[in-house]
């Protein structure tokens, strides 16, 4: 199924949300990776504040190549999710609701999701040439020292993504792989 | 004796970083397009349709096909009968990959501690391998290596009682472990033999050789042809959405090895293995 949603992402979207959906995100969305994650994590760890707040946010795991003249970034498909699985369930228990990746996420991070309603949506990785495509504004806001993994304000309109694990734990990558086969039988 | 300047080495690096990383080699694409006209799952298609979409956008507009612009694998073929004059060989190839990686808008993606990291801010090192040929030529290929697929290799030191049934449970589990994070429909590389630390560049090699070229002994052909088969039988598909299309390609590599011995080193590659060849 088809859809376009608008973010923030809201717990009233995020229910409406399905493993399998083809999903297009327009709005603002927030870059991070390990160390981005690790630092924010340490900040809430020491009751510091976020450098953008968290509420209904979507969180891009991406490291972008560096924007040639002309360009508003550079190549930016995603990274492995799973290196953020020690993270996540933190990030989501203040109120970050959505994120965006590629690649397989532990049981607790489907956990932190059902109980928070989480999503987790997955860009094709290596397509970072086409999504690059989709953001239309991107501005530097915090940990610029970690060059590509700084964090970073996007505006995206209709980016192309799938929704991997819903708000309800069902996850594409296990029933799409059983559907395929048994389609093959 | 045929004098080269190390200035040469340089030039060629920059150049093969800049182009591996915008054009997709020919014969991958035409994996990929080949796979798409023979997938039949919805889903999967779609994905191979904007993976194609994607390397025809970076071909056209000089980008970098993936964000992850990898390290920078340097292999040099250098002829026996080549003088390198004019600069360190070491230095000459780290700064090729500077320059390579500064001018052509690349992501500086390597860390100078392993365990401590910083970012080393220019992409140096190279992984940089030598080989002593004859001739008085030096043949330069730059694979530039993402590590999400790089995370999911393995490599396991086989008794020879385990056989070619071992090889292939070996194969098929490092495959299905790695499942949706190396980006799949990957490229597989497979080396067999050697010692530890050459089976790994051997299945490293692998990786460098065409898609479309076989191992030119038809047992390990045959196994190839075998292995990619029971790979695609997986369901695992375009980005592990499910499908046939999981590996467009699985090359073989081997090497004698020790009478008490079996490695096997699996590396995996995604849908964007990269790499160029020149010859200086």
């Amino acid at each position: 199924m088809e859809k376009h949603i608008q973010l923030p992402l809201t717990e009233e979207t995020a229910k409406t949300l399905h493993a399998g959906d083809s999903v297009y995100l327009t709005g603002t969305i927030y870059t991070s990776r390990d160390a981005g994650h690790k630092r924010m994590c340490e900040a809430l760890s020491r009751g510091e504040e976020l450098p953008f707040d968290p509420t209904d946010a979507t969180i891009y795991y991406v490291g972008p190549t560096p924007a040639k003249p002309g360009q508003v970034i550079g190549s930016a498909g995603p990274t492995t999710s799973g290196r953020m699985d020690a993270y996540a369930p933190t990030m989501m228990s203040v109120g970050a609701r959505g994120m965006i990746g590629k690649g397989a996420r532990l049981p607790e991070v489907v956990e932190a999701m059902k109980k928070y309603h989480g999503v987790y949506f997955g860009a094709i990785g290596g397509a970072g040439a086409l999504l690059a495509k989709c953001i239309k504004k991107c501005e530097l806001i915090a940990y610029e020292d970690l060059g590509a993994e700084a964090l970073r304000k996007l505006y995206v309109e209709d980016m192309p993504l799938v929704v991997i694990i819903d708000s309800e734990g069902k996850n594409l990558y296990e029933e799409g792989k059983a559907a395929y086969l048994a389609s093959q039988k | 004796m045929r004098e080269i300047q190390a200035q040469q080495i340089t030039d060629v690096v920059e150049k093969l970083c800049i182009e591996a990383n915008q054009y997709l080699p020919k014969d991958v694409q035409g994996a990929i397009r080949r796979c798409r006209a023979c997938e039949d799952w919805e889903i999967a298609r779609g994905v191979l349709d904007k993976i194609i979409t994607n390397f025809e956008i970076a071909e056209q507009e000089s980008v970098p096909i993936c964000q992850d612009t990898g390290m920078a694998c340097v292999f040099l073929e250098i002829g026996q009968d080549v003088h390198i004059a004019g600069g360190d060989l070491r230095e000459a190839v780290d700064e090729g990959v500077r320059r390579g990686y500064d001018k052509g808008y690349l992501r500086k993606s390597v860390v100078k501690d392993p365990v401590r990291r910083g970012n080393t801010g220019d992409n140096t090192p190279a992984m940089l391998y030598t080989e002593i040929v004859p001739g008085e030529q030096i043949k330069v290929t730059v694979g530039p290596k993402g590590f999400g697929s790089e995370n999911m290799s393995a490599i396991r030191m086989f008794k020879p009682s385990a056989g070619i049934e071992g090889i292939k449970d070996f194969i098929l589990e490092t495959v299905e472990t790695a499942g949706p994070n190396p980006c799949p429909p990957m490229v597989v590389g497979v080396g067999i033999g050697g010692t530890f630390d050459k089976c790994a560049l051997l299945a490293k090699k692998a990786l460098m050789r065409s898609t479309d070229e076989r191992n030119p002994d038809p047992y390990y052909a045959d196994l190839e042809a075998e292995m990619l088969e029971k790979i695609n039988k997986l369901g695992i598909g375009p980005q592990g959405f499910g499908g046939k299309t999981t590996a467009l390609a699985l090359n073989i590599e081997t090497l004698p090895t020790h009478i008490a011995g079996m490695p096997c080193a699996v590396n995996i590659n995604c849908h964007v293995t990269r790499h160029k060849t020149e010859v200086i």
